[in-house]
């Protein structure tokens, strides 16, 4: 998305799909929000969903900010999740974690210098049969050894080290 | 000898969600067909004689919800198929979802016929993003084909079903929560009362129920309510999703009938423990359930065995941790998904969650003092008896049952909060 009104016709595209209806604030902000190339909700453009839809940026805020999709601050082009809840934990996601970090150069919780890849530990995504489990955006990988996650990272141009 | 059922997931993978008539060709809309014969009061006397309770947790007799539910009067009355399947170690959801997805939706209108509902939404965590264009697919296949919309084949009943995306935020399986989220809100809870039957949705009349509760409704009407409770005990008739993992050989969703002991399902179900270990603990009912020691492995799993023994069926969830694993490294797990999770509106749950999360790490690192030690059941006491929501209540359930079943382990000096 180039300039501001590109974005304001995108977004009300949108708004305007849900029927410019403010209930609709959640699905609206989560689909606004990939027309943003690093994964995230950038002021402006809270700025431009809380005028279509007449709410105080304050109430967009509140909502971006609570929920774990949404993000005020950019991320990689490509999100990488590792799950760390009870279940991933058991089946030895530390290790998945550390090569994860050894192919990519980066730690958990950072984000590649070209901005291509984030690296982040996030709560249980129901993957729990295929543990231990991530997810590379919203896709879901199980089962998971260093031999698959370096060719999970090779297929999406991953490897940095 | 077969230790699995079949009743709720006869279907599951056998017909193509995009295609009505091969959900027909396998039995589908059968069990509709019976419910607009018999009419709402013979649909709730069915429910009732299931002994169905809620299969999201919560355990309330579904009967008894519908009943409520029905006799709240208004001309606009919502149904939301709960599946924001957020609790970890939990995925039977997942499974209804995927592999038979046509069983909610009938499952929702024979729901919606009884008590009256409009309309219908299917709440799903983002988290099963891959499910969404199907469930919609399937949505509007059940559409095209007059099982949703005006009119119903025929019956004059009318309800349509949206899907609704999560977004990523556990709280958001509070009915509460859940309906603020849909209203352009952060999903915090709502005061109860009023409860969501009289004032949910839009301040409108609003039954929550989860996606298995739904299906199984479905399922007794299919079999018949006596067929249901051939299966199980006489307090928990028929039979349960159960999602099994951890340390175990087939990890998995299955359909058991209520009474088998844990120690069937995991040897016999799940194929025993890999690598040669010995089972240490379960976690029953996900995150915010009970750890259970080994001993404990002939109990029956039924809601009045467990609650027995204060452990509880809750969501369905069997964790199986070996004796590899320290209980102060699986507590710190647990105590990181609720810190994350944890909504912020009341203060136990936020400042409790925030100080056992780091009393807890002390201890994983050996650097805990006496203090430390004593305030953890203290903490987890004012959470569990002071917190606003269910969340808050039941996160410090690991811990105070570690506490009760592991305190040797836990509270050794010189080991686990040692340097002393």
């Amino acid at each position: 998305m180039q300039n501001n009104e590109q974005l304001q016709g995108a977004v009300q595209e949108i708004v305007e799909k849900y029927e410019r209806n403010a209930n609709q604030l959640l699905p609206i902000l989560t689909e606004a929000q990939e027309l943003i190339e690093f994964n995230y909700v950038p002021e402006g453009l809270a700025q431009i969903v809380a005028n279509q839809l007449n709410l105080p940026i304050s109430q967009v805020y509140e909502v971006v900010t609570f929920f774990s999709t949404l993000s005020e601050t950019p991320r990689g082009r490509n999100v990488i999740q590792v799950c760390d809840s009870t279940v991933c934990r058991l089946n030895k996601n530390d290790r998945l974690a550390g090569t994860l970090e050894k192919f990519m150069g980066i730690k958990m919780g950072e984000t590649t210098e070209d901005q291509e890849f984030t690296l982040e530990f996030t709560p249980c995504f129901g993957a729990c049969d295929i543990s231990p489990a991530i997810r590379v955006n919203r896709k879901v990988y199980g089962n998971l050894t260093e031999e698959k996650i370096h060719d999970i990272l090779e297929q999406i141009g991953g490897i940095r080290t | 000898m077969k230790r699995t059922a079949e009743l709720i997931s006869m279907n599951f993978n056998k017909y193509d969600p995009a295609d009505v008539s091969s959900y027909l060709a396998v039995g589908g809309f059968k069990a509709l067909d019976k419910a607009f014969a018999m009419g709402p009061e013979v649909i709730f006397q069915q429910v009732d004689d299931s002994g169905l309770k809620g299969r999201g947790g919560a355990a309330y007799p579904t009967g008894k919800k519908l009943r409520q539910s029905a006799a709240v009067p208004g001309d606009v009355k919502y149904l939301i198929c709960n599946a924001d399947e957020g609790e970890p170690a939990t995925f039977k959801d997942r499974a209804l979802l995927e592999y038979d997805p046509y069983a909610i939706i009938e499952g929702m209108i024979i729901t919606a016929f009884a008590v009256k509902a409009s309309q219908g939404y299917i709440y799903i965590r983002e988290e099963y993003f891959y499910l969404h264009d199907m469930l919609r697919t399937a949505l509007q296949a059940a559409r095209d084909k007059g099982y949703l919309g005006d009119n119903i084949q025929g019956s004059g009943f009318s309800f349509d079903i949206d899907l609704f995306s999560g977004a990523g935020a556990y709280i958001c399986g509070e009915g509460t929560s859940l309906i603020e989220s849909m209203e352009g809100r952060p999903g915090r809870p709502r005061t109860k009362p009023p409860y969501t039957k009289v004032s949910g949705l839009f301040k409108e009349p609003t039954l929550v129920n989860n996606v298995e509760t739904l299906t199984t409704i479905k399922a007794i009407l299919y079999h018949g309510a006596e067929a249901f409770t051939k299966f199980g005990t006489p307090e928990s008739p028929g039979t349960k999703l159960i999602s099994l993992c951890g340390n175990v050989n087939n990890p998995g969703t299955y359909e058991i009938p209520f009474g088998m002991t844990l120690k069937e399902i995991v040897e016999d179900i799940g194929g025993g423990i890999p690598d040669g270990k010995s089972v240490k603990f379960l976690q029953l009912g996900g995150a915010s359930g009970a750890i259970m020691p080994k001993n404990l492995m002939d109990t029956p799993y039924a809601y009045e065995s467990l609650w027995d023994k204060n452990l509880d069926v809750g969501s369905g969830a069997i964790l199986v941790a070996d004796d590899s694993n320290r209980i102060i490294d699986f507590l710190d797990a647990v105590q990181h998904f609720f810190l994350h999770e944890s909504c912020g509106k009341c203060t136990p749950c936020r400042e409790g969650n925030r100080q056992l999360t780091r009393i807890l790490q002390r201890m994983q690192n050996g650097e805990a003092t006496d203090q430390d030690v004593n305030n953890v059941e203290h903490i987890a006491n004012i959470m569990k008896n002071a917190s606003f929501c269910g969340l808050g209540k039941t996160a410090p359930t690991a811990v105070l049952t570690a506490i009760q079943y592991f305190s040797d382990e836990l509270f050794s000096k010189g080991d686990v909060y040692g340097r002393m």
